[in-house]
């Protein structure tokens, strides 16, 4: 069976969730391999939720918010954008390729956006590949996450 | 009534824990008075063999410290669980991995390469000498634990009872619990964290603390902190924000950064995570270029923000490439 990206979005309430509906309403089409949880501002997202999205099995992971000044909260994007290039550093240490993990900015009025970001990100990470991680060992099974004996 | 059994043991840990149960000064007489301690490797002469004999649940509490590295702490960790009522992983290294746990930045190739031919101390010839796991002697066969590719923390081999945090567990603490387990009442959930508190090392800080605003970070030798403001706000990496209390914020006083041993507070799985997040929100700058300056100040994200947790946070090894 040919590879299909497992790929979690975390998109704002305000912004990219609502253009992410118009995508939708104007039937643009767009790629389905993007799970998309919403969140009230880009700047909710924890890095923890990230981590933990690759550690279910996402092989990649797009956080879309608002532009810069547009944030329903003002200041909630500009936590946003330090803190996935920090992120970013960190996966990669953790051996994971930075580029499965993007930031992007989709306002409300911008469903063709949406759909293009979602579409060139689905091609990114199919070229990437699937993520293969230590954690997701275990899992096979359809155990727990990392409890079987890996020495 | 006959004592209350209690063991102590140490897997792949550095013997600090077990300095801390003895920095427990005269009261170490207490437990000696409270206690029939069955098991103490470090401190006394018993056998595995003496607690293989000993029915199971014959322990009452078996204070373990030291992660999982090897054959022979996984061995002796499902026996000790075996043997004991309560099993308390103690320490940042049996809670979480601890210093042991950086092992799991690399591989276990790479480590038995640097240790035994690459290091610069190491006299190797024909490519180094590495221990076998058997070896045939004309006495018989001689067998030596073999070492695990990752470090585990003791959850991750067995099922613990209860946590106490700390590299090491302060004195005070580890009495706290003793004193407590000691007075009768009744224990507190399977699983709960003891001899520490339920917040963020800042709040034992007395440090004086302003809106954080950080434009350069510094590594401890390039700065004299000054020893009454937060040392984050002088740009000095301290992981107070993602460290649990109960230490007395012991480094910080001393004028040295938290290094996060504590663990992380409550409802925090990934000291990393927190530690990124906690930054993010004060790092001043609003400019791609002006962020990836100041990040590049950061050495060693992975290695500081995990010091202590790499082996029980949410992904739990660097992948091998």
């Amino acid at each position: 069976m040919s590879f299909e990206p497992k790929i979690v979005g975390f998109l704002c309430n305000w912004c990219s969730y609502t253009g992410a509906d118009l995508a939708g309403v104007s039937r643009i089409k767009s790629a389905p391999n993007v799970r998309i949880i919403r969140t009230m501002c880009s700047g909710r997202v924890d890095p923890t939720f990230i981590l933990k999205a690759f550690q279910l099995g996402a092989d990649g992971v797009v956080v879309m918010g608002c532009h810069l000044g547009d944030c329903h909260y003002q200041e909630g994007n500009y936590k946003t954008i330090r803190r996935i290039p920090f992120l970013k550093r960190l996966i990669r240490d953790f051996g994971i390729d930075p580029r499965r993990l993007r930031l992007e900015w989709v306002s409300a009025s911008e469903g063709d956006r949406f759909a293009h970001v979602v579409n060139t990100f689905t091609e990114e990470i199919r070229a990437l590949g699937p993520l293969e991680l230590y954690i997701h060992a275990g899992r096979k099974d359809g155990q727990k996450a990392g409890v079987a004996e890996v020495k | 009534m006959a004592k209350p059994k209690l063991a102590l043991y140490w897997a792949a840990s550095c013997g600090g824990c077990d300095i801390a149960v003895l920095d427990l000064q005269e009261k170490i007489l207490d437990v000696a008075n409270i206690f029939d301690i069955v098991f103490w490797p470090v401190a006394m002469d018993f056998k595995y063999d003496d607690i293989r004999k000993m029915d199971d649940k014959s322990i009452d509490i078996c204070l373990f410290n030291g992660s999982i590295r090897n054959s022979e702490n996984a061995d002796i960790a499902r026996l000790l669980r075996a043997k004991s009522k309560v099993l308390v992983a103690f320490g940042s290294c049996a809670l979480e991995g601890g210093i042991p746990g950086l092992a799991n930045l690399t591989t276990k190739d790479r480590i038995m390469d640097w240790a035994f031919r690459d290091s610069p101390s190491t006299v190797s010839q024909n490519g180094g000498v590495y221990p076998q796991t058997h070896t045939k002697t004309q006495e018989g066969q001689i067998e030596i634990p073999e070492i695990w590719e990752t470090v585990k923390s003791l959850d991750q081999v067995v099922e613990v009872d209860y946590y106490i945090p700390g590299c090491p567990p302060q004195p005070s603490q580890i009495w706290g619990v003793i004193e407590f387990i000691m007075s009768g009442k009744p224990l507190p959930e399977k699983g709960a964290i003891l001899g520490a508190g339920t917040k963020t090392c800042c709040d034992e800080c007395t440090r004086e603390r302003k809106e954080k605003k950080i434009s350069r970070f510094f590594r401890p030798y390039e700065i004299e902190p000054n020893p009454n403001e937060c040392l984050l706000d002088q740009g000095i990496l301290c992981m107070g924000p993602a460290t649990r209390d109960g230490c007395g914020a012991l480094c910080t006083k001393a004028n040295v950064p938290c290094r996060g041993c504590y663990g992380p507070p409550p409802n925090v799985i990934d000291q990393g995570a927190k530690m990124i997040s906690a930054l993010s929100s004060i790092i001043d700058a609003h400019e791609p270029d002006d962020i990836e300056r100041i990040l590049d100040q950061i050495a060693d994200p992975i290695g500081t923000f995990y010091r202590f947790s790499l082996a029980h946070s949410i992904l739990r090894r660097v992948e091998k490439s």
